[in-house]
C-alpha cells in the first residue's frame, strides 16, 4: 500500500454545541488518504462534505478527533512558522468561481498572494515570472496577469483558482465542488487540467462533489457521507460496481444518465434510515466487507451485507 | 399531433453599452399537445432567453423582439399587449424557474402564493382556492397540506420549495408548462424525485412542457423530443433516441462525449476546445466554425442552413451537403451511432 499522507481519526465537527441547536455536520469520521491518489466524497447538499474538506484545511477548528498531516496533528497547537508551513502544503479550490476571487484585485495579484506571504519569490521579476508560468500552466496566457477577475468567464476564473492553488506549490488540494457551477464543456476543461496536474506533479486530490459521474471519473477511492457520518469507502470501480449501504444504493440509482434507452428503464431505490432498524447500543462502526471496501453497519449487517457483496461480485 | 406553440424566426437583441448583443439570432420550433421538447446548450447559448420572451418576461427597455412571430392559440405572443399576457402567464403558459429558493415570495404564506393563480385567472373565492389549494400541495407530494398551507417558504426545504413552485405553476392547468432548469439546484435523490413528479402530473393534466437544462442525463430521462441551442440558434433537433443515439451535428458530438460514462475508462474527456462565440459581433458562417475540428472552408463562409436528416430530425452542419466529406465523429458517438443502426435494422 502507498504512504498514508493524511489520516483523519474520528474527526467531529459540531456547531452551536450545548445549544439547542446543536448540529453535528461531522460526526466521527475516520479515513486516510494516501499519497498521489484522489479520494472522491460525494453526499447530498448538508451532509458534512464541504465540513470536512473545511476542517481538515483548519478553516474550522475540529471539536474532536485528530487530523494527522505526514504524522503531525493538524489541529495541534503551532507556532506561527510551523502553521506557515503547513499551509503552504495544503491548499483548496473552492466551488464558487464568482465569490472567490478578489474583484477588487488583478490577477497577478490573486495569484502571487501565496507566493507573497510565503516569500518564494526572490524579485518583482521572478514574481512575474511564476505568475506568467502558473497561467499557462492552468491554459490561459499571460497578458490576463493584469485584468481584474469580471473579465473571465466561470471556466476560465477556476482555472485561475486551480493557478492560486498551484503558486505555492502544494502537495496536497482540497477541491470542494470545483466543477459544480460550470458547463458541461467547461467541466471537462477542468477536470482534464486537474488530472493533467496530477499526474506532472504528483499531487493528492480530495475532491468533494456531488455530480457522482465526474466523480467517479477523476477519483481512485470514494467515499459517501450521509448525515455527517461516512456509510461507504471503497475503490471507485467498487463502489460503483457492488455498491453496499442502501444509501450509496440508493444515490447510484439516481444518477442521471445521458441514455434514453437506460433512462426509460431504470429503477429509482429509496433510501430511509428506518430500514436498518438499529437497537440502542448496537455497535454501528465502519467494518471492512472485502480488501479496501468499507462500510458503515451492525454486527448483524454486516454478515448480510458481507453475504449479499460475495454473492453478487 | 396537433401544434401548440409555434416560434417563427425568433431575432430578438440586447442593447448594452458596449453595443447591441444577438442573443437570438433566428429560432424556430414548434411545440406539440402532450409532449416534453427539452432545450439544451451552454449559459449563454439563449436558451433561457427563447423561452422567456414566449412569457414577455425579458427586461422592458433594453431587450427587443426584432422580428420573427410566437404563435400560440392563433395569436402572435410577440406583439401582444402586457394586458394580454397577463391573462395568458399563469394560466395558460407558466414556469418553473431554476432557484426555487429566491422564486417564491418570502413574505407570503405558502398557501397565498398558491391561491394567488387561482383567483386571480380562475374568479374562485377565497375558501374555494384554499380548498384546490390544498388538493395541489397533496398533489405534488406534500404531506399535511393543511398545516403547510400556512407556512412560509424558509419553512420548506430546497426540494419541497420546488414541489410549491411546480404546485403554483400547474394550479390553473395550464397547456404549457416553462421550466427553466428546474432541477439544476437541487441533489440528485431530490431531482430524480422531481422529475418523476413532473412526468406524472404531465400525464394527469394534459400539458406540454419545455424542459431547459443543460444536464444530458436529465434531458435523456424526461424528453420526447430535444432540441440543441449554440450561439442563439438551433443546430440540432430531433426526438430524444435520434438526437443522443444518431447525433449529427458536431456541436452535439462534443456535448455528448465531454460527459463520462460510468464505465469509461482513464482516457481523457472529450473537451470542447474554445469558447462560446461572443454575440456582440456574431461571426460569419458558422458560429461553431472556430471550435469545430471539423469545419470546412465553406464554415466560416456561409451559414448552414438546417438539413433534413428523418422527418423529425433535422440538423444545421455542412457536413450534412451531398458534397461534404465523410468524417468519423468522436469514438463514444460512433458507439452510439453503431446501437442505433443496429435497433433500427431490429425494427424492420
Amino acid at each position: 500500500m502507498a504512504e498514508k499522507l493524511l489520516e483523519v481519526k474520528n474527526l467531529k465537527q459540531y456547531f452551536n454545541i450545548g445549544k439547542p441547536k446543536e448540529v453535528r455536520a461531522v460526526d466521527d469520521i475516520s479515513f486516510d488518504i494516501y499519497k498521489g491518489e484522489t479520494l472522491g466524497l460525494v453526499g447530498e447538499s448538508g451532509c458534512g462534505k464541504s465540513t470536512t474538506g473545511r476542517t481538515l484545511i483548519r478553516l474550522y477548528n475540529a471539536t474532536g478527533g485528530e487530523v494527522l498531516y505526514n504524522g503531525v496533528n493538524v489541529h495541534g497547537k503551532k507556532s506561527g512558522k510551523e502553521l506557515k508551513e503547513f499551509n503552504q502544503k495544503m491548499q483548496m479550490i473552492f466551488q464558487d468561481p464568482y465569490a472567490s476571487l478578489n474583484p477588487r484585485m488583478k490577477i497577478s495579484d490573486i495569484i502571487a498572494e501565496g507566493i507573497d506571504i510565503h516569500g518564494l519569490a526572490k524579485s518583482p521579476k521572478e514574481r512575474l515570472e511564476k505568475v506568467h508560468k502558473l497561467l499557462e500552466t492552468v491554459g490561459l496566457n499571460k497578458e490576463h496577469a493584469n485584468r481584474y477577475p469580471h473579465e473571465f468567464s466561470g471556466g476560465q476564473r477556476q482555472r485561475i483558482g486551480i493557478a492560486r492553488a498551484l503558486a505555492v506549490e502544494p502537495e496536497f488540494i482540497i477541491a470542494d465542488e470545483p466543477i459544480s457551477a460550470l458547463d458541461v464543456s467547461i467541466q471537462a476543461q477542468v477536470v482534464n487540467l486537474l488530472k493533467k496536474l496530477q499526474k506532472e506533479r504528483g499531487l493528492t486530490y480530495l475532491f468533494i462533489a456531488h455530480d457522482l459521474s465526474m466523480v467517479k471519473y477523476i477519483s481512485d477511492r470514494i467515499g459517501v457521507m450521509y448525515f455527517g457520518k461516512l456509510v461507504e469507502l471503497a475503490s471507485a470501480d467498487d463502489l460503483y460496481r457492488n455498491p453496499v449501504h442502501p444509501y450509496t444504493q440508493s444515490l447510484l440509482s439516481a444518477i442521471p444518465l445521458p441514455d434514453p434507452e437506460y433512462e426509460r428503464t431504470r429503477k429509482r431505490q429509496a433510501y430511509h434510515p428506518d430500514v436498518h432498524q438499529y437497537e440502542d447500543g448496537e455497535d454501528v462502526r465502519m467494518r471492512e466487507i472485502s480488501p479496501g471496501h468499507f462500510v458503515n453497519c451492525s454486527e448483524k449487517e454486516f454478515e448480510q451485507y458481507k453475504a449479499n457483496y460475495n454473492h453478487n461480485k | 399531433m396537433k401544434k401548440l406553440l409555434e416560434v417563427k424566426d425568433l431575432h430578438i437583441s440586447f442593447h448594452t453599452f458596449a453595443g447591441e448583443v444577438q442573443a437570438i439570432r433566428g429560432v424556430d420550433f414548434d411545440l406539440y399537445e402532450g409532449e416534453t421538447l427539452a432545450i439544451v446548450g451552454e449559459s449563454g447559448s439563449g436558451k433561457s432567453v427563447t423561452t422567456k420572451s414566449i412569457m414577455r418576461l425579458l427586461p422592458q427597455g433594453n431587450s427587443e423582439i426584432k422580428s420573427g412571430e410566437i404563435l400560440f392559440n392563433g395569436e402572435n405572443l410577440a406583439t401582444a399587449s402586457e394586458k394580454k399576457m397577463q391573462k395568458i402567464r399563469g394560466k395558460d403558459i407558466s414556469m418553473i424557474f431554476q432557484d426555487p429558493m429566491t422564486s417564491l415570495n418570502p413574505t407570503m404564506t405558502i398557501g397565498k402564493q398558491i391561491m394567488e393563480p387561482l383567483i386571480k385567472h380562475r374568479d374562485l373565492s377565497k375558501s374555494e382556492a384554499s380548498k384546490r389549494a390544498v388538493k395541489l400541495l397533496d398533489l405534488v407530494g406534500i404531506s399535511k397540506p393543511e398545516t403547510r398551507l400556512k407556512q412560509y417558504p424558509h419553512q420548506f426545504s430546497g426540494g419541497m420549495r420546488q414541489r410549491v413552485v411546480i404546485a403554483i405553476a400547474l394550479a390553473c392547468a395550464p397547456k404549457v408548462l416553462i421550466a427553466d432548469e428546474p432541477t439544476t439546484a437541487l441533489d440528485v435523490t431530490i431531482q430524480g424525485q422531481i422529475l418523476d413528479l413532473m412526468k406524472d402530473l404531465q400525464k394527469k393534466i394534459e400539458t406540454s412542457i419545455i424542459f431547459i437544462t443543460h444536464d444530458l442525463g436529465v434531458v435523456a430521462n424526461v424528453a420526447d423530443r430535444v432540441a440543441v441551442m449554440y450561439g442563439g440558434k438551433i443546430v440540432e433537433v430531433g426526438t430524444v433516441d435520434e438526437i443522443f443515439y444518431n447525433p449529427q451535428h458536431p456541436y452535439t458530438w462534443g456535448l455528448i462525449s465531454s460527459m463520462p460514462s460510468l464505465d469509461s475508462q482513464d482516457e481523457e474527456l472529450f473537451v470542447i476546445p474554445g469558447t462560446p462565440p461572443d454575440l456582440l459581433h456574431p461571426p460569419k458562417g458558422d458560429a461553431f466554425a472556430p471550435r469545430n475540428p471539423y469545419a470546412m472552408k465553406i464554415d466560416k463562409e456561409e451559414e448552414p442552413p438546417m438539413f433534413k436528416v428523418s422527418d423529425t430530425h433535422y440538423a444545421a452542419t455542412w457536413l450534412l451537403h451531398p458534397d461534404a466529406p465523410k468524417v468519423e465523429p468522436p469514438l463514444a458517438v460512433q458507439e452510439r451511432q453503431a446501437k442505433f443502426r443496429a435497433s433500427i435494422k431490429g425494427d424492420k
